[in-house]
């Protein structure tokens, strides 16, 4: 079974539901779409992260927020790349919406207020990336020590920790 | 102590709570989760979890090792099944490279993934009586588990640390007299599940402490992120097995037991019903077994047969490959989830196109679960805190990781 290539181009892909409703929404928010081993993935403008779930939610396209996490592509800017795991049980369909985020003091928008379930999520994303969620209501360490320096899961950060 | 409290009472007379510190060595928080608890009398006003005392940066060693070593490091995020963590794993990396796997290797895949499902369920039924009271359970329970995990050994060779599904199939062939040790379980395994039920379900203590305790709503069971059986106790019917299947469930035939009154004794019947449930589709299973390899036909990527590595030159150059420099995954990103015991595990890997992933995230079910616990306990009794615990099913390595 060998690998089809990713579709790349938002005109394709507007069969999809979720892509279609994001896009009759407001159009600048999404930045891109790539589909790609059978997993969509919507590129959102970081301002736009919390609306967007929202609105998904409020349309009843979206039912459960199923995971929360990030990857560091260091040196490359923007460097994080932030992946919302969405999941609509009623229609047997998962959607991933990415925010790309710069290194230069990451922040954005919580989505505590849409989803209480990313707030465990958004503090090891705070405590392990040094990302911060602006309106988290409690954002402190979750896995490392209150006086640990340094995020651990950032590609600049060795492996075997500073000594 | 300042941050549990949002609004600190100044006035002596009105400061009525204590803060109470449960574990990280209390025997029934099921591993090193500690719970501070603001109560008032025996009522809890405020629960706060803290967590992370088992943490080990697993997620940070994965981006070091080889897209093959890091199988071993997922048996050690759910230790009480292993395998299904294994399973989920694997699964992601091969839909990375788009690797299609033998059907008899699919079938066992699901058959341990069964076995491992009762022996995870079993381990949470003993101790959770225990918690509440009912010590002999917890050594009716242990025997089947024994059982089990010898049956895990046999195949394995490890009881606890398995490994035993390896990307783009199995680790070996099991071995003979396998499948009848399994059938022998499973045959008298049915009669097991009604002595555990005949210890319990009808017991008037157990059922006092259990019912009407740590309730959750359906919507805020799904708000708070709860999956898996205690998700399906509060009436939301979803089971990933059945709703998205993976790995060829969708050849079998089974139910998935779903309550509507979202209190500890219906997660209980919940997952004692699952017990029997996955004793079918563990039968099914065993019953269809193809026959055939039980490895994909990749051999860049699958280690070869010792016996080929001994007589064939190729093979043995690519097992040195494999060992010495892994294989190249194409650059993409996948989240694979399968339905665990606890609930939906996720497995998010990114790659960049090396032998190494650039990422690999995993959603563990527990994780999500436990935010749910303050407000199932909050305005209850301490003692309630405990059957709560028992009820969400936690693991703390998969919290943790």
């Amino acid at each position: 079974m060998p690998l089809a290539p990713a579709i790349t181009d938002i005109e394709q892909l507007k069969d999809n539901p979720i892509l279609a409703d994001l896009l009759a929404w407001r159009a600048d928010a999404v930045e891109g779409a790539r589909f790609d081993r059978d997993e969509l993935t919507i590129f959102v403008a970081r301002e736009a992260i919390r609306e967007a779930c929202s609105r998904l939610k409020a349309q009843g396209l979206i039912d459960f927020m199923a995971d929360l996490t990030c990857a560091d592509f260091y040196p490359r800017e923007p460097r994080f790349e932030l992946a919302y795991h969405l999941l609509s049980m009623k229609r047997k369909e998962r959607v991933r919406l990415k925010v790309r985020l710069s290194g230069d003091e990451p922040s954005l928008e919580s989505i505590i207020s849409v989803w209480p379930s990313v707030n465990f999520f958004e503090r090891e994303l705070f405590d392990l990336f040094g990302i911060r969620f602006l309106g988290h209501p409690y954002l402190r360490r979750i896995m490392m020590p209150e006086d640990w320096e340094g995020h651990p899961l950032r590609k600049d950060y060795p492996v075997e920790g500073y000594r | 102590m300042g941050h549990l409290n949002s609004n600190p009472v100044l006035d002596a007379a009105e400061d009525k709570t204590m803060i109470l510190n449960m574990g990280p060595q209390h025997p029934s928080t099921h591993g090193v989760l500690r719970l501070l608890l603001e109560i008032d009398g025996e009522t809890i006003v405020r629960m706060m979890p803290d967590i992370g005392f088992l943490h080990t940066g697993i997620e940070k060693t994965c981006e070091a090792k080889f897209y093959q070593q890091i199988v071993p490091l997922t048996d050690r995020i759910d230790y009480l099944c292993p395998m299904v963590n294994n399973l989920c794993y694997v699964m992601a990396v091969e839909k990375l490279l788009g690797l299609e796997i033998p059907p008899r290797a699919q079938w066992m895949r699901v058959l341990l993934a069964e076995l491992q499902r009762i022996s995870s369920h079993l381990v949470w039924l003993g101790t959770h009586a225990m918690d509440i009271g009912a010590m002999s359970v917890f050594l009716y329970c242990f025997r089947e588990r024994e059982d089990l995990l010898r049956i895990y050994e046999m195949v394995s060779g490890q009881r606890m640390m398995t490994s035993y599904f390896r990307i783009g199939g199995l680790a070996l062939d099991p071995p003979l007299g396998f499948f009848e040790k399994v059938k022998k379980f499973l045959d008298r395994f049915p009669e097991k599940i009604d002595e555990y039920e005949n210890l319990l379900t009808g017991n008037r203590i157990f059922i006092d402490r259990l019912k009407d305790v740590a309730k959750i709503s359906s919507e805020d069971a799904l708000a708070i992120g709860l999956t898996g059986p205690s998700l399906r106790a509060s009436g939301v019917d979803f089971d990933i097995r059945r709703d998205m299947p993976y790995c060829g469930y969708e050849n079998f035939k089974f139910k998935v037991p779903v309550r509507q009154d979202g209190d500890v004794w219906a997660r209980y019947v919940c997952r004692v019903e699952e017990l029997r449930q996955s004793r079918e589709i563990a039968k099914q299973a065993l019953e269809g077994m193809p026959s055939g390899p039980t490895k994909a036909d990749a051999p860049k990527i699958v280690l070869p047969d010792r016996e080929k590595m001994k007589t064939q030159m190729e093979a043995l150059i690519y097992h040195f490959k494999i060992v010495t420099e892994g294989f190249a995954v194409p650059a993409g990103e996948v989240y694979h989830a399968i339905e665990s015991p606890r609930g939906e595990m996720g497995y998010y890997i990114v790659s960049d196109g090396t032998a190494k992933p650039l990422r690999v995230h995993m959603r563990s079910p527990s994780y999500a679960n436990l935010q749910a616990l303050p407000q199932m306990c909050e305005g209850r009794l301490i003692a309630d805190v405990v059957a709560a615990i028992g009820s969400i099913d936690i693991v703390l390595g998969e919290i943790d990781r």
